[in-house]
């Protein structure tokens, strides 16, 4: 009881308790009057809503379910009249819509990559699962030159590649083959290394950098590309399988797994790039981003196919999958570098100054303080560039590229499955498939969100 | 402009520090710097010498941040020189960062690295700028919380603390670099009346240990209590500088006593 007086004075004796909330809003009649008819609009929009349902749902179903052939060889099992989705169609074409003309007796090798891709990536995504950075390393490292040299077969003769083209002894020593290994190139490269590295360290050391740290980075980058050269020479005695070879789903993941792993990191160095004080960088990246986001994809692709090659000087003839590849992920990139822009310039200026009054270096401000930040704010626009990159990956169509889309038009010409449901059976399964994997990466960047939404914990 | 100078006598300045072996920690010699075609610092000198504590007061946009963001290079001087522990300040990267190690700095609204536990936030500095191990450097960390008085906050995330919980935070995270000079920039002006003292008995043991301090503040009790000199400002230039008891009691400049009529009540 508390005093009130005349006068409008007021003195509280006891504090008020608190007190459960009112129930009125409790149980499923009180969910659907809240939620579903709280007024007159929202009633006719839960009905329309019911409405559209009823009206696409059943008959979906009934397409794809209730009214589908299940079992049959050949078109004759799916005429007639009411018939659903013809399943049988996509079992016969299950191989090809998978790995497009890859070798049937070849096949496991891209079920390899499939297999040990899952593997890695699984444990990647479960955040509780320990080793994160073995697997990462593993899964952004080993498993690129692995699936690289499993699915082109390896042995490409980097090394005389390089050498013949590149390798200035070449036109004094010519090749010296010992055991294999050609080791002319080899002093070549390794002298190479070293004369960059110090060229690397000099100029680094007079612009007021760390001269050996990046002497020494430059020396690991040489390293890690002469490994690589190294076992693209091994000769594994696996067939060679041209990529033209290629397609279906594997393609179609190629393409995409590429395109957002390479975007990513090239994205964000665009975005620091163009919020760079160094007047050069920020301009080249200007120019790199408006350049990339003011072409569609299709001409990029139709450009790096058909001519790309009339530039080149004449026998140097790049794979066509691999520029579509580079077509791609730079296409993105410009992409992301956009997305994660708008993350940076939601970083308040606190947050820099926080970083640099505690001595913390430039990319140690970015890696641990401020692109952890920018990029959580941003996944959502992240994850967008990845679902429409897996989505575009169907543009190389137009290339002559056959990826799961393309390999599923090609499969319709069959005369043998010529049925009226055959077109519509098809789509109904790419529909599925691309489904499947954009609605994942959809549902898993939500995941990720709201665990790594820490800033707004109370 | 000279005569506000002469206000402190040289002789005055030197008897507040007659131990031996005293050092200048800071030193700004004609400190000039313009936002653009705004002159927001005029001449600035300023000598402070170790375990000196230095409280800056003064009406907003008179440059007082500024001048205390010069001296870890948040703000880049043009022209004159700042000399910190022994360092001078210009465009040489490495000085900057070795400046910066040594020179903590507490803002207005905390920056706390929000996705960063409190631990995480004390040991992030030592770990990457120090090189201290982990283990040592979390023991380090939960030094410097207990001496703020929250421990238990440990591995909370800063949005999950008060205002003046966030500020001793960012007090402890700075000390966890053990630096020679601490900056502080209205540490207590974004906070509740209630959490103000907290923070500032936090920066009271701290200036009892006779850390070298920097204040920008308008707690003027604070400045009486721990303060060696207190320096007014005004449309970026020191109009007076002197001792608490004779600025408080005795202010010499027509501005100073303006100012201080308007918050002292």
């Amino acid at each position: 009881m508390s005093l009130t007086f005349d006068d409008g004075t007021f003195i509280r004796a006891e504090m008020e308790t608190p007190l459960p909330p009112p129930v009125r809003n409790i149980g499923v009649i009180g969910w659907m009057r809240e939620n579903l008819f709280s007024s007159v609009l929202n009633t006719i929009l839960t009905i329309v809503g019911v409405g559209l349902f009823l009206l696409i749902v059943p008959p979906l179903l009934r397409f794809m379910v209730i009214d589908a052939v299940w079992t049959g060889d050949s078109r004759e099992a799916c005429l007639g009249p009411d018939v659903g989705a013809c399943w049988p169609f996509i079992g016969a074409k299950f191989g090809q819509l998978i790995y497009g003309f890859y070798p049937i007796e070849e096949r496991w090798r891209p079920n390899v990559v499939f297999a040990l891709g899952a593997l890695l990536l699984v444990p990647l995504l479960v955040p509780s699962w320990p080793m994160k950075r073995l697997n990462a390393l593993l899964f952004f490292v080993a498993f690129p030159i692995v699936a690289f040299v499993l699915l082109t077969g390896g042995n490409i003769d980097a090394s005389a590649f390089l050498f013949e083209r590149f390798g200035l002894i070449h036109l004094i020593v010519g090749d010296v083959t010992i055991a294999g290994i050609n080791i002319a190139f080899w002093v070549d490269y390794i002298l190479t290394a070293i004369v960059v590295a110090l060229l690397v360290g000099a100029v680094i050391g007079v612009i007021g950098g760390s001269a050996p740290s990046a002497a020494r980075n430059t020396l690991m980058v040489f390293a890690a590309f002469g490994v690589l050269v190294l076992i693209w020479d091994i000769d594994f005695g696996l067939p060679y399988v041209e990529t033209r070879q290629w397609g279906g789903l594997l393609v179609t993941l190629v393409i995409a797994v590429t395109g957002i792993v390479a975007s990513l990191p090239l994205g964000i160095a665009l975005a620091l790039g163009r919020r760079s004080t160094m007047p050069i960088v920020r301009l080249l990246s200007i120019v790199f981003i408006e350049f990339w986001r003011g072409v569609p994809l299709i001409t990029v692709l139709f450009f790096a196919t058909y001519m790309l090659p009339l530039f080149l000087p004449a026998g140097a003839n790049p794979d066509g999958l691999l520029r579509a590849l580079v077509g791609v992920a730079l296409f993105s990139a410009a992409y992301m570098a956009e997305v994660v822009r708008g993350g940076l310039q939601a970083i308040p200026k606190g947050q820099y100054e926080g970083a640099m009054a505690m001595g913390l270096t430039w990319s140690q401000m970015m890696r641990l303080i401020i692109l952890p930040q920018a990029l959580t704010l941003v996944i959502p626009g992240i994850v967008n560039s990845f679902i429409s990159l897996f989505k575009d990956t169907t543009l190389v169509l137009i290339v002559s590229i056959f990826d799961f889309l393309g390999q599923l038009r090609a499969s319709f010409t069959d005369p043998n499955w010529a049925s009226p449901v055959t077109l519509y059976t098809g789509f109904a399964f790419a529909g599925l498939i691309y489904f499947f994997f954009c609605f994942g990466m959809s549902r898993y960047s939500l995941f990720v969100e709201r665990r790594l939404n820490t800033s707004h914990r109370h | 402009m000279s005569e506000s100078h002469s206000i402190v006598p040289d002789a005055q300045l030197h008897a507040v520090h007659t131990a031996p072996g005293h050092e200048v920690a800071v030193e700004l010699v004609g400190v000039h710097k313009w936002y653009g075609e705004f002159h927001v610092l005029k001449d600035i000198n300023l000598k402070v010498k170790r375990g000196e504590r230095i409280v800056i007061c003064g009406p907003s946009g008179s440059g007082k941040s500024t001048m205390i963001r010069c001296i870890n290079r948040l703000e880049e001087h043009q022209q004159g020189t700042i000399v910190v522990d022994g360092i001078e300040l210009t465009d040489d990267l490495k000085r900057i960062d070795e400046i910066r190690r040594e020179v903590g700095m507490c803002f207005q609204h905390f920056n706390l690295f929000p996705h960063l536990t409190i631990l995480e936030n004390c040991t992030l500095a030592p770990i990457w700028v120090r090189k201290m191990p982990k283990k040592d450097a979390e023991e380090l960390a939960m030094h410097f919380l207990t001496k703020v008085k929250i421990p238990e906050q440990a591995n909370k995330y800063p949005g999950q603390l008060s205002g003046g919980q966030q500020q001793r935070v960012a007090i402890a995270r700075a000390l966890c670099m053990k630096p020679k000079i601490m900056l502080f920039d209205e540490p207590t002006s974004a906070l509740d009346p209630e959490m103000v003292k907290e923070v500032l008995e936090t920066m009271v043991s701290l200036a009892e240990e006779g850390m070298t301090m920097l204040c920008v503040t308008h707690e003027m009790g604070f400045a009486r209590q721990v303060a060696n000199r207190v320096i007014f400002m005004d449309a970026g230039q020191i109009i007076e500088m002197n001792e608490p008891e004779a600025f408080f009691s005795n202010p010499q400049h027509e501005r100073t006593k303006l100012f201080l009529s308007q918050i002292l009540h």
